[in-house]
This record gives C-alpha cells, sequence and structure tokens, in this order.
C-alpha cells in the first residue's frame, strides 16, 4: 500500500522544491503511476523532512499547499483507520461494558466521517487501505489488551486533531470544505479528550509528554510550543499554570508528511 | 497580609498582564499580526450608523479577532468567578483541576488576543475591544450544576463560534492564514474542555460528543461539532445576559 508513501512525497515542501513545481510532480505520478513514480523520486530526502521544524512548518503557507482532493484523500485515510479501529475494537470483545458507549459513539462519528469523504470526493475517492494494528514491528495486541486499545485511541484522536488543523490553510480556498473540515477537527478533539480522560489523563496536551509507547512520541513532537503568531509566550503566565497551561492552551498542527509517518506504521 | 492575599488572583491578573504586555512589546516585532483593512464583500451594502459611544468590533480580521477576544474575555470571567465561588472550594480534587486548568486556558486566550489585536493596529489602540464588564449575579456558584451548565454553554458556544469564524478569515496574505491557524489551535482546547465539562455532567455516557450538540452533514450523521454564524453566537451571548458592556458587530465579515 504506497498510497501513503506517495503522498508523504508528493507532500514534501524540499523535495518539491528542488524538484520543481508540485503540478510537474503530479503530472510525473499520473503518467508512469504509482510504482514508476515511487523509484524516480528520491527517497532519502522525503524521509528525512522538515521533521525538526514541525511547529514552524506545520504553519499554513502560501508556499505550498495540497489541492483539496489530495486534503481530502488524506483525511479520508485517517477515518478509514479510526473507523476500522474502533470497529474492530467493538467486534473483538476488548472493551468493557462500562465504555461501551462511550466507543460506540467515536465509533459512529468516525463511520459519518468516513461516508461524508467519500461522498465528497466521488470517483476521487481512494480505496480503504488494509490496516494492521499490531504496528508490524511493534507487536502490539489492542483487540486482546484494553490498555493498549485505549493508547492507540488516544493516540489516533490526537493525531486526527492534528492533521486536520494541519489543513486549514489548504482548504481555505472553499469556505465550504473549510467548515466542514473544521466541523469534524472540533469532534475529534472531543472524542481525543475524552480518551485522555479515562486513561487517567488531563484531556488537554501538556507540553509534547507523551504517555504511549515511545513509538508514539512523534504525535506530540512539536506540542510544547510556546510562540504563536510570532509573540513568544514563554514565561508570561506564572500566576495561570506557567509554561505547561500555555502549551495546553494552544493545540498544534502537523503536516501531511508527519502525520503520514505515523499513519503508515498501521497501514499494512 | 490577610488583604493582600484575599487580592491575590486580582493581583497576579494584573502582574501577568502587565509583564505580557511589556514583554510582548518587543516579541511582536516582525509577527504575523499586521493591520488588516480588509473589508467584507458586502460593500453594496449600506454602513450602519456608527455610534461614536459604542464601540464595534470592527470590519474583516480585526473584526475577526475583537470578536474572539470578547468571546474569551467572557469565559475567563467566567471560570475566575468559579474558583472564587463555594461549588470549587468543596469540589473533588479532579473537578478542581479541571475548573483551574479551564481558567488558565482561557486567561490565557484572553491575553493573547489582547496582545495580539493590540499588535495588530498599531498605534491607534481604540480598535482594540476594550476590557468587558460582565454581570455572573444570576449564576449560583455554589451550585455545581448550575456552573456545569454554564461552562457546557460557554464551551459549547465557543467550539461553534470558532468553527463558524473560521471561513470569514480573510486568508489572502500570511497574517490572514496565521488567524486561521490559532483559531485552529484554540478551537480544539475548547472542544476538548466541552468534551470534559460533559463528561462531568454525565460521566462514561455519550454526552461528551452529544447528538444533542452535533449536527449532520449530507445525510452521513451527526458527527459534527456547529459552525455557527457571529451573529447568532453573539445573539446568544447577549441573551445569557452576563455581558454589561455594550458593543457592536456591524461591520464584521459574513462570508
Amino acid at each position: 500500500m504506497n498510497f501513503i508513501k506517495i503522498l508523504d512525497i508528493l507532500s514534501n515542501k524540499e523535495l518539491l522544491n528542488e524538484k520543481g513545481s508540485r503540478r510537474d510532480s503530479f503530472q510525473q505520478f499520473k503518467n508512469v503511476g504509482k510504482g514508476i513514480a515511487l523509484a524516480s523520486i528520491p527517497f532519502g530526502l522525503a524521509a528525512t523532512s522538515s521533521k525538526t521544524k514541525a511547529a514552524t512548518s506545520s504553519m499554513a503557507t502560501a508556499a505550498f499547499q495540497a489541492s483539496n482532493t489530495d486534503v481530502l484523500n488524506f483525511a479520508l485515510t485517517l477515518e478509514y483507520l479510526e473507523a476500522d479501529f474502533y470497529q474492530m475494537g467493538l467486534d473483538s470483545g476488548v472493551i468493557p461494558a462500562e465504555d461501551q458507549a462511550v466507543f460506540n459513539q467515536i465509533s459512529k462519528h468516525e463511520d459519518s466521517h468516513v461516508a461524508f469523504l467519500v461522498a465528497a470526493l466521488g470517483d476521487d475517492a481512494i480505496e480503504k487501505p488494509t490496516f494492521d494494528f499490531t504496528g508490524g514491528d511493534l507487536m502490539l495486541d489492542p483487540f486482546n489488551d484494553y490498555p493498549t486499545f485505549m493508547a492507540l485511541a488516544q493516540g489516533f484522536e490526537d493525531t486526527g486533531v492534528r492533521a486536520y488543523k494541519g489543513q486549514a490553510g489548504a482548504l481555505a480556498n472553499s469556505n465550504e470544505l473549510l467548515r466542514y473540515a473544521l466541523q469534524i477537527h472540533s469532534v475529534e478533539a472531543r472524542h481525543a479528550s475524552q480518551v485522555r480522560r479515562m486513561r487517567q489523563e488531563r484531556g488537554w496536551i501538556i507540553q509534547d509528554n507523551n504517555t504511549l509507547p515511545d513509538d508514539f512520541a512523534a504525535i506530540y513532537a512539536g506540542e510544547d510550543n510556546l510562540s504563536q503568531g510570532g509573540v513568544n509566550l514563554s514565561g508570561m503566565f506564572g500566576s495561570f499554570g506557567g509554561d505547561d497551561a500555555t502549551t495546553a492552551a494552544f493545540d498544534e498542527p502537523l503536516t501531511m508528511a508527519e502525520v503520514n509517518a505515523i499513519a503508515s506504521i498501521f497501514i499494512a | 497580609m490577610k488583604k493582600m492575599k484575599s487580592n491575590n488572583l486580582q493581583n497576579s491578573i494584573r502582574n501577568d498582564r502587565r509583564n505580557f504586555l511589556k514583554l510582548s512589546g518587543a516579541a511582536i516585532v516582525g509577527s504575523g499580526f499586521l493591520f488588516m483593512t480588509g473589508c467584507s464583500d458586502d460593500d453594496d451594502q449600506p454602513m450602519p450608523e456608527p455610534d461614536p459611544e459604542v464601540f464595534d468590533l470592527g470590519p474583516g480580521n480585526l473584526g475577526i479577532l475583537n470578536y474572539a477576544y470578547a468571546l474569551e474575555q467572557l469565559e475567563a470571567a467566567f471560570y475566575e468567578r468559579v474558583l472564587d465561588g463555594s461549588y470549587w472550594a468543596g469540589a473533588p480534587s479532579s473537578e478542581k483541576q479541571i475548573f483551574e486548568d479551564l481558567r488558565n486556558h482561557e486567561v490565557i486566550h484572553r491575553e493573547f488576543f489582547k496582545t495580539a489585536i493590540t499588535a495588530a493596529v498599531g498605534s491607534d489602540t481604540s480598535l482594540v475591544l476594550p476590557d468587558l464588564e460582565f454581570d455572573f449575579s444570576t449564576v449560583d456558584f455554589g451550585s455545581r450544576d448550575n456552573v456545569l451548565n454554564i461552562s457546557q454553554i460557554l464551551e459549547d458556544t465557543g467550539v461553534s463560534a470558532y468553527n463558524g469564524a473560521g471561513e470569514l478569515i480573510d486568508v489572502s496574505d500570511s497574517a490572514g492564514l496565521t488567524y486561521l491557524t490559532l483559531a485552529g489551535k484554540i478551537v480544539s482546547v475548547e472542544a476538548r474542555h466541552a468534551s470534559a465539562i460533559r463528561d462531568l455532567i454525565s460521566p462514561g455516557s455519550t454526552n461528551f460528543a452529544s447528538d444533542m450538540v452535533l449536527v449532520d452533514i449530507g445525510g452521513s450523521g451527526l458527527a459534527y461539532d456547529k459552525a455557527t454564524p457571529p451573529a447568532d453566537v453573539l445573539t446568544a451571548v447577549v441573551n445569557t445576559g452576563f455581558v454589561v458592556t455594550p458593543f457592536t458587530a456591524n461591520n464584521l465579515p459574513n462570508s
């Protein structure tokens, strides 16, 4: 399943700056097909992208923006992943009775988001990837081990929030699509808060604290950003929870490439 | 000494604000906050007669920023009162923690907007929404139910307000894109708050993302937060009776 990797490449700003316009890359993609396009683009550069500059590079800039179709398919991939995950969780019996109502509700929402995006994309909608929730080498067992299920649920929701946020600028050319994306984005945040609190955590993200396995630190990378709109807020709110509260008061975006790197762990 | 202690919160707010503004004065150089004269798309409509006595939120992105600032002022003021009240004083530590966090976040949002707008308008600070006065005399801050109920309304309203405002931000330059991203950074935190408050009201249920607050898009199901236009949000806010200081929103963009 190389679609994610192709998206990853196409959304890599540095790579594209070197290789010419994005349109050219897309044309190449269309002309020669997935496999060959992959082979023809230097992977090393794509893999070591602008991750270190997460906080600034995730800002919507005019320098690079994906097409609306790219963005919606990107969102659809995540929604497919979430929808499958919760359905398999509910089917597996791993969820205790007292938590069923919550996960039924979340599952229902993810199914709706999939249905909406598939309808919005029409013929352009990607097919559902095959997911592997063991995470391959990570050998996770979320459908037999409830703490693992909960941890992944939190990771997917917090990632979803960051993913939609990172695409707001790219969708700003369409009032409707931007509005719909925002309407989904905040529901993912409601989910994230709920699952976090069920895991005895705060509903919000303090600094870049990762309480999931170390392999998922990328989900929280850059959440410790203290600079908002060019204003350095560091040390400003000593009487109001300090920098911990300041980082929690602002959620941070992830780029498409950063999200795809996380999601690809679960794509077979 | 005693008196100082009872005024501790007020003092720390003042101190924080003073420090904040002083320090940020240097920090804003080169920031994305440039004054925008962004006009609404409805130039052909007659402008309402301006009332020099009443503050108007203003046009374009300035108006949207002032609008968000008004909402954050309301939220912050409410949670400051919650933390002065007897419900909070006697609440279990987990609930105290949540309200303390919410107070902190909303104060931070409020002060952030004050600085951002002040930077955006340059020398003309008369364009910055003034500190609003609130009247919470109808709220029983000793009542858990009452406090949670108002909190839920404020957070759900905040979510729908930012969702509705996103498309009204003029993103034709990088400052506008910065504002849109900032709205996204804040709205998801408001949604996290809403979820937590709703779960306190009805723990372990579907209330955190209730069918009662979500809407449908295109027949795909009740799985989306509302996106409410400013006029409707402001009408709801005015109807709470909490806002004492009058202001108008006659020039906000509506598309």
